[in-house]
This record gives C-alpha cells, sequence and structure tokens, in this order.
C-alpha cells in the first residue's frame, strides 16, 4: 500500500464545538489546528502579524478562527463556521458554533450533522446555565458523543479535585437528558495541555487527549442495525439507444442495508416491490448502505417520483398529523395558524401550524404551556398538519428521516427544525399565560 | 412508528465503514441530485481548474448513465491558459455537453468594463458572470467553492442564496440543517451551490488520483519560461508582462491553482506525476492561496468584500 492510498483509508468525523463566549473556544479550535499542523506557514504568518499589530505578545490563536469583519471588529463568532483538519487517523470537519444565548440556533445546526460535540467549560466557572443549555442541545439534537473538555487548568492550577467535581456534575446532568456517553477532558487550550499533546501538569490524568478521543471515537452508526431508508430525489430516464427502458431511482441511503432482491414498500401509497439492481453511481453492485448515495431499480413498473420514500421493514405509516420538537430559528415568530412549507427528507409540502403545546426552558427543561407563538431560539413541541402525508420516522431512531425545517412560502426563509415525535423527558409543566415575555 | 436500537460501530472495523472520499463523495452526489430535483435550470462554473473538473466528474456519476442535465458557463478573462482552454473544449466534446461562455474581452471592448491599472482580471469577472446568469435565467450555479480555502468561505453555505445583484449578505444567510438543503428564492434571485464545501485540497488531489481523473498538464511538472513579479513565477504572455526590469527565466515549475495568467503563480516543483503531487502538497506548508493567487493578498478582508459584490 502506498502513503497515498493509506491516506485515503482514513474515516471521516463531523464535530460540533460549543462553549460560552469567554471559554476560550476560539483558542481551542486554533490549538486543534496548529498543534495538529494544520496551520499552514502563510496562515501562521498572518495570525502572528495580526498579534503585533494588537500589541499582543504571543500569537494568538483565536485569530485563526474569526473569519468575517463585523466578528473582528466586535471580537465575537456570529455564526456557524466549518473547519477542516486532519490526522494520520482521520479526517474532521469541524461545526464551530458561538456559545452566547443568542445563538441557541446555531448550536442547533451544527449539531444536526455532528457526531459528536465537545462542551467546553471554564474550570474556575464550573457547569454554568450555557454548560447545561449546550448539553440540552446535543441531547436534543441526538449528538451520539458527547465530550466535556474542562478549560483553563492552568488557572485553577491543574488541581484534579475541580476537574473530577465538574466532570461529574455535568455527567449526571447529561444522564438525565439521556446522554449515555459523555468523556471529561481536563485542558488548558492557551498553553496546550491535553488538546494535542498530554500534560506534564495533570499526570492524576490518565485519559486521551481531546485530539486522540476524536480520533478513536466510534464514527458512525451500525447500519445493519437499522431498517433501510432511501428517499428519492431524482428519477433517471436516460431514453437512449442503449438504456431504452432504464428507470433508475436517485438517493442517498437515509440508513440502513438495501440488497438486490430485498423487499422494500414505496411511501407514501404503499406498493410493495423488490430491489431488482442498484448502481452505485454507474456501476452495478449487490449491496448498498447508508450513507451512500447510488440509484435503485425496482422488479415493479410503480409510478415513483421525487419524495417518494423506499422503505425496508418495518416502514413508517404515513402521516399528516405531526407531532414534533422544533427549534425556532427566525427572528419573525412562529404562530399558530401559520401556513408553512415542510421539508422532509426530498419531500416538501404545504403546512398548518395547528397547535404549538409547550414550550421547553432549555435551561430547567420545563414544559410552559399556554406560548402563543415560538420566538426564536425557543425550543417547543408543536402539532402540524400536512397538504399531503409524510412518512417520517421518530427521529430518536433515525435523523434523516426524522427531521424536517419549515419554510416561509412568501420569500423562502428556512424558519425552523423539527425533530419528529417527543424530545428528552420534560419536566413539570407551568402556565406561560402569565408571563410578560411570550409572543 | 418504529422502535430500533442504534448500535455504534467503529468504522474502520465494519464491513460497512466509508473512508472519507466515499462520505464526501456520496454527500456531493447528493447535492447535485437535490438541484437536478429542485431547480428549472441550473449551470456548472465550468474554468478548467481542479476543483470545477472534479464537480464535472461528480456530476456525471449522479446522472449516469444519463447525461448530465445541466450546461456549463465559463467566465472567459481573456488570460487563460492555453493548455486549460483546450482542457475544456475537449471535456465538452467528449460529454456532449452545452458551453456557455461570458467573456470580459467582450466587455472591455464594449466598454462596459475597464481594463484595471494593475492589469488584473480576476476582479473584472463578476459582470460577465452576472450577467451570463441573468441573460440564460439560471437558477443555480455550482461553483467548485471549498470551506476550507479561506476565512471568509468557511461560513458559507451549501446553498448560498444571492440576490438579484448577485451579492452574498452573511447575515441574511439560511441556517443549513441534517442534510435539508432550502433552494427556495424569488424570482431575479439565484442560489449558488458548492458541491465540494466539505473538501479540502488535499481529499480534491486523492479523489483525482483515485478515479484517475485526467487534468490539464499545467498541473504537473514542466519547464516553462517564467519571470518573478510580487514574489511569484509568472509565465509570459501578452497579458502584459515581463515588464523590462523583470527577467525572464526557464525553470522547472508546476501550478496548484488554475486562475488567470496574470495573478496565478507557478511553484518550483519536480512533481510529475500525481503521486508526487499529494506528496507534495501533504508535505508543503504553503496554503495554496497564499503561494500562488495575489489577487487574495490584497487584505484581510479582500475575499468577504468580493463575496458581498457576487464573487464566489
Amino acid at each position: 500500500m502506498s502513503t497515498t492510498q493509506e491516506a485515503t483509508a482514513t474515516s471521516l468525523l463531523r464535530f460540533a464545538t460549543a462553549g460560552s463566549v469567554d471559554d476560550g473556544k476560539s483558542t481551542l479550535v486554533g490549538r486543534l489546528l496548529h498543534d495538529s499542523k494544520s496551520v499552514l506557514a502563510d496562515q501562521l504568518e498572518a495570525v502572528e502579524h495580526a498579534s503585533r499589530r494588537r500589541g499582543q505578545e504571543a500569537p494568538d490563536l483565536a485569530l485563526l478562527t474569526d473569519g468575517l469583519r463585523a466578528e473582528r471588529e466586535q471580537g465575537i463568532t456570529i455564526d456557524v463556521a466549518y473547519r477542516y483538519f486532519a490526522t494520520a487517523r482521520r479526517r474532521f470537519i469541524l461545526a464551530d458554533t458561538p456559545g452566547h444565548v443568542q445563538y441557541t440556533r446555531n448550536m442547533v445546526t451544527g449539531a444536526s450533522t455532528a457526531e459528536l460535540a465537545v462542551v467546553l467549560v471554564d474550570a474556575r466557572n464550573g457547569v454554568v446555565e450555557q454548560t447545561r443549555r449546550h448539553a440540552a442541545v446535543a441531547a436534543l439534537l441526538r449528538v451520539p458523543h458527547v465530550v466535556l473538555a474542562v478549560n483553563k487548568m492552568d488557572l485553577v492550577a491543574y488541581a484534579e479535585p475541580v476537574f473530577a467535581r465538574i466532570a461529574e456534575e455535568f455527567t449526571a446532568y447529561a444522564a438525565s437528558l439521556g446522554v449515555k456517553d459523555v468523556v471529561a477532558v481536563p485542558i488548558s487550550a492557551l498553553a496546550g495541555d491535553n488538546v494535542v499533546e498530554p500534560s506534564a501538569n495533570m499526570d492524576w490524568y490518565g485519559g486521551p487527549t481531546l485530539l486522540e478521543h476524536l480520533e478513536t471515537v466510534p464514527v458512525g452508526t451500525d447500519p445493519s442495525a437499522e431498517p433501510a431508508r432511501f428517499p428519492v430525489q431524482y428519477v433517471i430516464r436516460p431514453q437512449s439507444e442503449e438504456f431504452h427502458d432504464y428507470r433508475g431511482y436517485a438517493g442517498q441511503l437515509a440508513s440502513g442495508v438495501l440488497r438486490v432482491g430485498d423487499p422494500v414498500t414505496v411511501l407514501p401509497s404503499g406498493h410493495t416491490t423488490t430491489v431488482a439492481a442498484i448502481d452505485a453511481l454507474g456501476e452495478p453492485t449487490e449491496i448498498a448502505w447508508a450513507p451512500q448515495s447510488v440509484t435503485v431499480r425496482l422488479a415493479d413498473d410503480i409510478d415513483i417520483s421525487r419524495g417518494d420514500l423506499i422503505a425496508a421493514a418495518p416502514a413508517p405509516v404515513p402521516t399528516k398529523d405531526v407531532r414534533a420538537t422544533v427549534c425556532h430559528l427566525n427572528e419573525r415568530p412562529l404562530h399558530v395558524g401559520a401556513k408553512v412549507l415542510l421539508k422532509h427528507t426530498t419531500r416538501t409540502v404545504r403546512a398548518l401550524v395547528k397547535e404549538i403545546e409547550y414550550r421547553i426552558d432549555i435551561d430547567t427543561l420545563e414544559r410552559r404551556s399556554g406560548a402563543e407563538g415560538l420566538n426564536v431560539n425557543d425550543i417547543g413541541h408543536v402539532v402540524l398538519r400536512t397538504a399531503e402525508p409524510l412518512a417520517l420516522d421518530d427521529y430518536t431512531d433515525n435523523r434523516r428521516t426524522g427531521s424536517f425545517v419549515l419554510i416561509d412560502p412568501s420569500d423562502g426563509t428556512t424558519l425552523t427544525a423539527g425533530m419528529a415525535g417527543e424530545a428528552f423527558d420534560t419536566v413539570s409543566t407551568t402556565d406561560a399565560s402569565q408571563e410578560e415575555d411570550w409572543v | 412508528m418504529t422502535v430500533t436500537t442504534q448500535r455504534l460501530v467503529q468504522a474502520e472495523d465494519s464491513p460497512y465503514a466509508l473512508s472519507h472520499l466515499d462520505a464526501l463523495e456520496a454527500e456531493s452526489v447528493h447535492i447535485f441530485r437535490e438541484v437536478a430535483g429542485e431547480f428549472e435550470r441550473p449551470v456548472i462554473l465550468f474554468s478548467g481548474g481542479k476543483d470545477s473538473i472534479v464537480m464535472l466528474h461528480l456530476a456525471l456519476k449522479a446522472f449516469a448513465p444519463a447525461p448530465v442535465p445541466f450546461a456549463l458557463l465559463h467566465v472567459d478573462t481573456g488570460h487563460n491558459f492555453p493548455e486549460v482552454l483546450a482542457y475544456r473544449d475537449r471535456a465538452v466534446a467528449k460529454h456532449n455537453l452545452r458551453l456557455h461562455v461570458a467573456s470580459v474581452q467582450d466587455f472591455i471592448d464594449r466598454g462596459v468594463l475597464r481594463e484595471r491599472a494593475d492589469g488584473l482580471r480576476n476582479p473584472l469577472q463578476t459582470v460577465p458572470l452576472l450577467d451570463g446568469i441573468e441573460s440564460n435565467k439560471f437558477d443555480a450555479v455550482f461553483g467548485g467553492g471549498r470551506r476550507d480555502e479561506e476565512k471568509a468561505r468557511a461560513k458559507e453555505r451549501v446553498f448560498s442564496l444571492r440576490d438579484e445583484f448577485g451579492a452574498w449578505d452573511p447575515r441574511r444567510q439560511r441556517p443549513e440543517l441534517w442534510s435539508l438543503y432550502n433552494g427556495r428564492h424569488a424570482v431575479g434571485e439565484h442560489v449558488r451551490v458548492f458541491p465540494l464545501s466539505n473538501w479540502t485540497e488535499l481529499d480534491v488531489w486523492q479523489y483525482i488520483e483515485r478515479e484517475g481523473i485526467e487534468l490539464p498538464e499545467i498541473y504537473y511538472a514542466h519547464r516553462r519560461e517564467v519571470f518573478k513579479r510580487d514574489g511569484m513565477w509568472l509565465t509570459a504572455g501578452e497579458w502584459g508582462g515581463p515588464k523590462e526590469t523583470e527577467q525572464v527565466e526557464t525553470r522547472l515549475v508546476r501550478y496548484r491553482t488554475v486562475g488567470d495568467m496574470s495573478c496565478t503563480g507557478a511553484v518550483d516543483s519536480d512533481a510529475d506525476t500525481i503521486e508526487a503531487v499529494i506528496t507534495e502538497i501533504a508535505a508543503s506548508r504553503l496554503t495554496e492561496r497564499g503561494a500562488t493567487r495575489a489577487d487574495d493578498k490584497m487584505s484581510e478582508a479582500a475575499m468577504e468584500d468580493r463575496k458581498r459584490e457576487g464573487y464566489f
């Protein structure tokens, strides 16, 4: 095997970071990029130059990641930014999300594609309100792995009891949200302890550095443990001499495994047939699995188009009544009675907001009933009625076929992120109609 | 509703493991097919550079055995490398594609654009590009931009909404969740689509190697007459070089990016095979733009400003 082939045999991990404004997140991300040798000479030179211009002695690694002029001027991060780095073992895509309270929607966005979330806390402050919010968002979005990075250990004399107390409190809270996999790492992003290089200052810590953990955490789910879901994106009909009767359904497997000969149901029509052939981007194959993009041909001539779902048993039951947990993303509130578009997999349908059952207080996880609408960054539970049936899975079972977005039909704005079914176990309900700040 | 248990697996040990290139390819193909399903008149921006060549390769795979359901659009600055134009024309003929050319020279000849004092034509591409989009009523425009290229691009969406002036407003971009892309737009607006958003330069090269994709020969080491300007090796040509003070010499060079002759520098290299190129890049201590593109060195906010104007 040549070296380049070895390099191409690495896996890909998508992960997200969340931290409060002053937790040192930009420095951590800069440190990951810098110490994994992903920062190249000219980028580093630019950072050193800018740091000197600001009168800073050491290069400010946070400058590696602060991209837009408005942010450089305000010293904050205003949106999700994607970073790329690689080690010999793995390629990483990092969704870098701001941690400030008003940017819940950004963390929801970043966490939606993440298989791991790094929650950053300041060792001096421990678990604060925002930390709990980050944990709740990771739990809500069903991010499989959560890492607690206890930063600024250098400012608490690298004391183990400080770390242990924070790790214990966070792990207990995450468990109450249903997050089973929490790994806690004591770090100093500024000094570089336990980010990429093991720390000489914390002999008491026997675990992996943050990067080691990122390199070895399992990627993805086992497709053989999930029923196949194949949303049809596009119908391929060459209509040429050679492929006169070719009719292929192009799409990306959302979950599971498909084999030639498998029985499948086409939804929402409910027709059953079998897989006659699978083309993996032009080459015939006997088997395909998530998240591969392939073209499927079926044994029977059924009327199938974009937006249909080819599903293996147990198949979802198509419904026009959608109950979902949502995060509202837009400055315009979402009200009961709103007429919206709903995009689920490859299907976009008209929908009506019938009911907002309750809002979830992301800090206390209390349900508050009586809300007339949802404001930006609100998380709530809604009932929607759609014009056409949707083949939804529960989001807890399937992140791709259980998720949807709501769109404003007037200007195309993406309004709301939706997850079919119930969120994590929330607690007692209080009546919000007495409160001042509702829409 | 179904109930399944999601068992986590160690990707490297699973028979269902996908390499990072397989994962990126599957995602890009998904993006091409979403656009085909949701837009009326998509077009691929094709420069004959490696990123647009990889885009075309992915589009060919996405719709096989049917032809690619999109036209190509080339913004021709008039300062293109002849090897690249030849490649472009071969690709168009081979895959039976329709090519639209938006020519900077045309706009200069008609007096719509004026030649800049520095002779750079890259900054002049925006007007012909937007005119080409508008006159052909393209509603989705595929670009080869990658989020790893530059800090301002790190926040770019896969589906990037542009107003009737082609402008990009970072605060108006829509949040993108899961793999649900929102392509809705008003008449006159269009969507730029970046199927290679999550690829890095190294990924692109590894993919070119794996797929055996042919590139214009200037990507590989060759002897060429060059002269030094602003610390870069530029090719002598009618576009405005060398000046009397600039010495022409023959060097063994290759190009890491292919843009304009006036602003794309060659690097000293003896990498004459794809393997050698990948080895060189993996070891390189300069990002591709930092090494070879004069226009991005203009200022820290240069790229951000140009994107707002409608540039890629």
